[in-house]
């Protein structure tokens, strides 16, 4: 599946590079990396749009699987109750871990490029967070804070990767190039360490808590095709409109019986669109 | 064939790893002049598309490379980066020893290598959107002193090397079972013992190139970053290649056709690991993957066997000596098993491999979902010493693979937790038979294991107590035998393991008296004669002197 998948991805960045004949540098990126001279208009503060949500989830979240941590005592003593693999983690009737962002509607506004870096830690051979929001070229510190070996191998499509070890506590700063969703993170030491990293060019992404709930601010006003993105679960969109200083809301409803359905990773981008029409999955509300 | 004779040439190419890469980018050639050249010998593996999918791709462990990703092991730039054409044009030249690429030295002209380096870049648009790749700047090598060895092993555990690689690399660390590349297939960690089939080349500077880029792809992480975060010094990470290096002999094994079993006079030694064997002479006998007889089996765990003899006029020991990270049946191992054997199940049928194993990159597997294919319970390790059941006069030999119908082979085999070893003829591969007549235990075995090594040593009268089809063997006369082994945590069982072709054992004669008196003889003789001709001179000296 991945490798078909994978293939497509190229074959689509092939084409486009092919059709383009010599366009510019920063089509080829695929991401619309925010330079001084390229930076779209600020959203100001009197138009600012706001975009609220909450990820709902029905029926029985599967049980953790157990982790065999008896080779990293280190590890296996941060976890009182026994490590598990948790993909699912709910709220009450609300889902955690979902990568929710602006998937359509930005048009060709590009948006500078935050220098705040964005956290990852190993801590008890887990990723901390599981999921996270990243930008383009943003600063990605990632932590060890085990202390003992582990290794970073990032594993893109669009994105250039990046295997890197981290024998003792210490820290490791990287960033992506381009708009990935989703970049999935594995330590070969450890089998059952997974994250996953959504990049964008803007910065209208949110990870949901464990209450399910996201926000997504200072948005131009707009049409926008919102996406959410579950590990297990696969995706959905919704549309929404806001108006100047308007603040819209979108739910998302996912549920057990979903488990099994594809999820995209590492979607095809189309290095030539800005902003078209996507299809849209579920219908808005 | 492809992977013997891939396992052959890339055996050769080893030994010349002195190529020199350009420093300049090769200029861009015209991509269709590649193309020709691609779609005749390289596309049959890595697909007309360079997806990696090619015709015989199903069947290879580690997959050919996808050229589409950009993705690819052997480099000077840093991790994740893309190679420059000298890394690329290496690999061609050297092939990746240990997998089934071989090496492309001498097959084609400079010219067609450029158009080649150019026309595999274009499966990427990487090549196009991304920078040109700059070789990473590396120090010049310190000096390997014991020092620096000292420090390199210290490192090679703070930096835990040992996690994948083993205590002493044997390619057996606690992670090693679990190791996956970008397309969730199985791989295994190099045995680092083995440098003569390292992927990049197993010289110091090689393996110090592979700790700062690391390896794309697949788990060998980069190491470069400890450098700037001051973690280790640029002279502490080449010590740590030069401790990898001192792991593997200074030479690769010498493959000689005859093995020699000296005489010793009295006992032959009573265990595997006693004094005696540390003198006996070793000589090493490659193994490669068994593709002749269906099913085939293109990934083999055992890749050679170093085999030592002894006799003392009465009996005869072998002892045998391999890797294999595994202890078979190794419940650690069971899932690795579990995917190397439903990948060989699908192979050749589809040409999307990780289709055949859980997909556990996106999607959590569903884990109530059955299995891809029922395979077998966990099979044993095993080994089987084949001979033919009369030393032949000319050089007729019976058919290598365990003989036919008409020409039956005599065996010893061994399998993990089986006390001792059987006596069996066979008559092909895998079609054992009873000896009749054989009496339990007439065949001697000890075995032992430990950090990923198998050390079996075998003991049998020289004759054959009048056993028919029992091997009687016989000093100063070349016994043919041949060794297959199978690693059940790779899935091997009967047809799926590894063969070799036939050797020679020869069996040391007593040394015959006159061997000694002769010389002897010919010192005295020598002496008189000299004696003889210093007093005549002298005697002629002193007549005409009195003249």
């Amino acid at each position: 599946m991945k490798r078909s998948l994978e293939a497509m991805t190229m074959a689509v960045l092939f084409a486009a590079l092919t059709a383009c004949g010599g366009g510019g540098e920063e089509a080829d990126t695929g991401g619309e990396v925010a330079t001084d001279e390229e930076v779209g208009p600020a959203v100001s503060p009197d138009s600012a749009a706001t975009v609220t949500g909450v990820v709902n989830f029905t029926g029985a979240a599967p049980a953790g699987e157990p982790i065999d941590m008896s080779e990293e005592p280190t590890c296996a003593e941060k976890h009182a109750e026994g490590p598990t693999r948790q993909t699912v983690v709910t709220g009450d009737g609300t889902l955690a871990n979902v990568f929710v962002y602006v998937k359509d509607g930005l048009g060709s506004r590009t948006f500078p490029t935050s220098s705040e870096p964005v956290e990852i830690d190993q801590d008890g051979c887990e990723y901390h967070p599981r999921v996270l929001a990243i930008q383009a070229n943003q600063p990605l510190v990632i932590k060890n804070s085990d202390g003992i070996l582990h290794n970073i191998n990032t594993q893109p499509t669009v994105n250039q990767g990046f295997n890197v070890s981290q024998p003792v506590s210490m820290e490791t700063t990287k960033s992506f190039t381009s708009p990935e969703v989703m970049i999935p993170v594995k330590c070969d030491v450890h089998g059952w360490m997974e994250a996953f990293i959504g990049v964008q060019s803007h910065p209208y992404m949110a990870v949901t808590a464990t209450d399910g709930s996201f926000r997504l601010e200072n948005l131009p006003p707009g049409t926008y095709t919102i996406e959410a993105w579950h590990e297990r679960y696969g995706t959905q969109t919704q549309t929404v409109t806001v108006g100047p200083q308007e603040s819209g809301e979108v739910t998302f409803e996912y549920s057990a019986d979903m488990a099994g359905r594809p999820v995209p990773m590492a979607e095809p981008i189309d290095l030539h669109d800005h902003g078209s029409e996507q299809p849209v999955a579920h219908a808005g509300r | 064939m492809t992977f013997v004779r891939a396992a052959l040439a890339t055996a050769g190419v080893l030994l010349a790893t002195g190529f020199v890469r350009s420093p300049a980018p090769l200029p861009a050639q015209e991509a269709p002049a590649g193309k020709a050249t691609y779609d005749r010998w390289c596309a049959g593996c890595h697909g007309a598309d360079g997806a990696g999918g090619g015709p015989g791709a199903g069947t290879m462990l580690p997959r050919p490379r996808d050229f589409t990703t950009g993705r690819y092991q052997i480099r000077s730039t840093p991790s994740g980066a893309l190679p420059t054409d000298a890394d690329i044009l290496a690999v061609i030249l050297d092939g990746m020893p240990g997998t089934a690429m071989p090496g492309w030295r001498d097959r084609f002209s400079d010219g067609e290598l450029r158009d080649l380096v150019a026309y595999l870049k274009t499966f990427s648009p990487f090549f196009e959107s991304q920078p040109a790749p700059e070789t990473l700047p590396i120090a010049s090598a310190p000096s390997a002193s014991e020092e620096a060895l000292g420090e390199g092993r210290d490192f090679y555990e703070k930096i835990e090397c040992n996690k994948c690689h083993g205590p002493t690399g044997r390619g057996n660390g606690p992670s090693a079972p679990t190791l996956e590349d970008d397309d969730d297939l199985p791989v295994r960690a190099a045995d680092l013992t083995e440098n003569w089939l390292f992927n990049g080349g197993g010289s110091v500077e090689e393996i110090h190139e592979r700790l700062v880029t690391g390896l794309n792809g697949t788990p060998m992480p980069s190491f470069h970053d400890l450098i700037a975060s001051e973690f280790m010094t640029e002279d502490q990470l080449w010590n740590v290649a030069h401790y990898v290096r001192s792991l593997a002999p200074e030479e690769p094994p010498r493959v000689s056709e005859v093995v020699r079993g000296a005489r010793v006079e009295g006992e032959l030694p009573a265990s595997v690991d006693d004094e005696a064997w540390e003198v006996a002479e070793r000589f090493y006998v490659p193994l490669v993957g068994q593709v002749v007889v269906e099913p085939r089996w293109f990934t083999p765990s055992v890749d050679g066997v170093w085999i030592q003899a002894l006799h003392n006029g009465r009996e005869v020991a072998l002892r045998i000596v391999w890797h294999d990270p595994s202890r078979s049946p190794d419940p650690e191992w069971e899932e690795w098993r579990a995917k190397v054997v439903a990948i060989a199940e699908a192979g050749g049928e589809t040409s999307d491999p990780a289709a055949a194993v859980s997909d556990t990159s996106g999607a959590a597997p569903d884990t109530t979902a059955p299995a891809a294919v029922t395979v077998a319970a966990h099979p044993p390790d095993a080994l089987v010493v084949q001979f033919p059941r009369t030393i032949p006069d000319g050089m007729e030999r019976p058919f290598f693979l365990m003989g036919d119908d008409r020409e039956p082979v005599y065996l010893w085999r061994w399998e993990n937790g089986r006390d001792g070893v059987e006596e069996l003829l066979a008559r092909g591969l895998a079609r054992y038979e009873p000896l009749p007549g054989a009496e339990a235990g007439a065949v001697a075995a000890e075995v032992a294991y430990d950090d990923g090594e198998w050390r079996l040593m075998l003991r049998r009268p020289l004759d054959a107590g009048g056993v028919e089809g029992r091997l009687s063997f016989e000093a100063g006369r070349a016994i043919p035998f041949a060794v297959f082994a199978w690693d059940g945590s790779n899935g091997e069982t009967d047809t799926r393991g590894s063969i070799g072709s036939w050797y020679f054992l020869y069996l040391d004669q007593p040394t015959a008296s006159t061997v000694y008196v002769a010389p002897i003889l010919a010192t005295l003789l020598t002496a008189a004669l000299g004696v003889v001709v210093v007093v005549r001179a002298q005697r002629r000296a002193r007549n005409g002197a009195g003249r």
